[in-house]
């Protein structure tokens, strides 16, 4: 391991902005992706249990 | 009468009819061609170079506004559903309506080209070239177009949306083209880059209608 | 076995719901480990510093973003030849993935690209074909948003797909046959890092995870168009039920 303290690995190597900033968006992406599909996924649940209750298969 | 002829000939008629339509499209290219040295200002030597982008840019955009006449009116009056029905293969009628869209925004705009690449200052030699390119080149734009048209015929937004799709697959058209231009410039010859531009042509050529035709098939279906 | 059986969305719905969870247990599992890998055991670099561990997630998203799409446009075609709906959920449940990986690429390309290159975006032959694949993804998607009945969006959509991808090549040749003529506007590049044996297998074992976070999202995602399409028929009434 080459990182002496948990600072100089937050710095790396005074790249910090440049490697976190791609680190950080991909990850705010993909967890944002993540809450879409799952919100989706409700959403499309609550919908279809809606009309089964309301007219039943047809 | 041969029915593809039959349908060229048709749409040109429609076409001289509704020569404003066209007229407009034509005047937009020379229109926006125009705009630049405003914006850029007059410098010569700067215009020479962004000539041959510029010129083939408005050329791709101008190409691209006419599409969705190609199926509109004949999707209008029914007329599309009689093509899809006749015995003849449907991309060859497709081809025909491709062939005249070329002539009446492809040409002018091959024949107007050269005019405004003087007024950029472009040499003889690349006037000559920029007219071949786009002669080459505004094929492709229609066979690809086409296709953009087809997919949107009869859709919300159509006219917006066909840019979204066509101009991302008019980008190599646009790099030969242009290139072709530039080597003139250089000195490198245009050869290279003309070729590359047939070779656009010939991949287009029998794969756009069929694509279309395939298109047309799923929006009256 | 009788694949076709997974080839109904009353069938497959409830198999995807057994799958999705176990990807996403290996997606954290191997992004965790890539990340461990990428961040504490592989060496920095001589040349870029520690600016290169950004390749971690630039390369694995770009391969994705590219491979989605060509397996986007093999579930539209087999949705167009074979009329089968589930195949044309499928390649819309994965535009949207595939379209966020391209974004990926492209953010973390220009956040690479700024220290190594100096520059935040430099018209290269990799990066400006990877912005040409996010406007094709959007335009499967707008094409698709934009055609009411769903089995139309499907088969439209599916033939631009399919001009997508004999276009692709043409258009990745012809971007780099232009960087080529414009060598002396770009910036000279810097090759990726000699990679060292860690690093590749730090971004391998990224790239198997970004696998695994890309079908996971698709399945989940094409449960809910299910849902969303089918949600006149008997069988999801029945789903309710037993529930």
């Amino acid at each position: 391991m080459q990182w002496g303290s948990v600072g100089e690995f937050f710095s790396m190597g005074g790249y910090a902005e440049y490697v976190w900033g791609a680190f950080g968006v991909t990850l705010v992406l993909m967890v944002g992706e993540v809450v879409v599909l799952g919100r989706r996924h409700a959403a499309a649940l609550r919908d279809a249990r809606r009309l089964a209750r309301a007219g039943g298969p047809r | 009468m041969n029915p593809l002829l039959a349908v060229f000939r048709r749409d040109l008629l429609q076409a001289w009819r509704r020569r404003a339509d066209w007229l407009t499209t034509f005047f937009f290219f020379v229109i926006v061609v125009s705009l630049f040295p405003l914006g850029v200002g007059p410098e010569p030597a700067m215009l020479r170079t962004i000539a041959p982008g510029i010129l083939w840019v408005a050329a791709l955009l101008a190409a691209m506004l006419s599409l969705p006449r190609v199926f509109e009116s004949d999707f209008a009056d029914g007329a599309l559903e009689q093509l899809l029905l006749s015995p003849e293969p449907l991309p060859l009628l497709v081809l025909s309506k491709t062939t005249a869209h070329w002539l009446l925004s492809g040409v002018p705009l091959a024949l107007m080209a050269p005019v405004l690449g003087l007024q950029f200052g472009l040499d003889v030699e690349a006037v000559r070239v920029l007219f071949w390119s786009l002669l080459l080149g505004t094929p492709c734009l229609s066979l690809i177009g086409v296709v953009g048209a087809a997919l949107t015929l009869g859709v919300r937004g159509g006219g917006v949306l066909i840019a979204l799709l066509v101009l991302p697959l008019y980008i190599p058209v646009l790099i030969f083209g242009a290139g072709a231009v530039e080597t003139v410039a250089t000195g490198t010859g245009a050869a290279g880059h003309l070729s590359l531009l047939g070779a656009c042509l010939c991949i287009a050529l029998p794969l756009a209608p069929w694509g279309a035709s395939a298109a047309l098939r799923v929006a009256l279906e | 076995m009788n694949w076709f059986k997974f080839s109904s969305p009353q069938t497959f719905y409830p198999l995807a719901g057994r799958l999705i969870p176990v990807f996403w247990v290996l997606a954290v599992v191997l992004a965790v480990a890539g990340l461990y890998i990428g961040f504490f055991v592989a060496p920095t670099d001589f040349q870029q510093g520690d600016a290169y561990r950004i390749i971690f997630i630039h390369v694995p998203a770009a391969w994705m973003s590219m491979f989605i799409y060509l397996v986007m446009a093999g579930w539209a075609a087999l949705g167009l030849v074979l009329n089968t709906r589930l195949s044309s959920m499928m390649a819309s449940a994965l535009a949207p993935t595939g379209a966020l990986m391209t974004f990926i690429a492209l953010w973390t390309g220009s956040f690479w690209g700024r220290p190594t290159w100096g520059t935040w975006w430099v018209w290269d032959a990799r990066l400006t074909s990877e912005l040409i694949l996010l406007f094709l993804y959007i335009g499967f998607m707008a094409l698709h948003a934009s055609i009411d009945e769903p089995r139309r969006a499907d088969k439209a959509a599916a033939i631009l797909a399919i001009v997508g991808v004999v276009n692709v090549p043409i258009i990745y040749f012809s971007v780099k046959w232009w960087n080529t003529l414009h060598q002396g506007a770009s910036v000279s590049l810097t090759r990726a890092p000699s990679m060292a044996t860690t690093m590749l297998l730090g971004m391998l074992v990224m790239a198997i995870a970004f696998w695994m976070y890309s079908i996971a999202a698709a399945l989940s995602r094409v449960r809910s168009i299910i849902l969303e399409r089918e949600r006149n028929s008997a069988w999801i009434g029945q789903l309710q039920e037993s529930r």
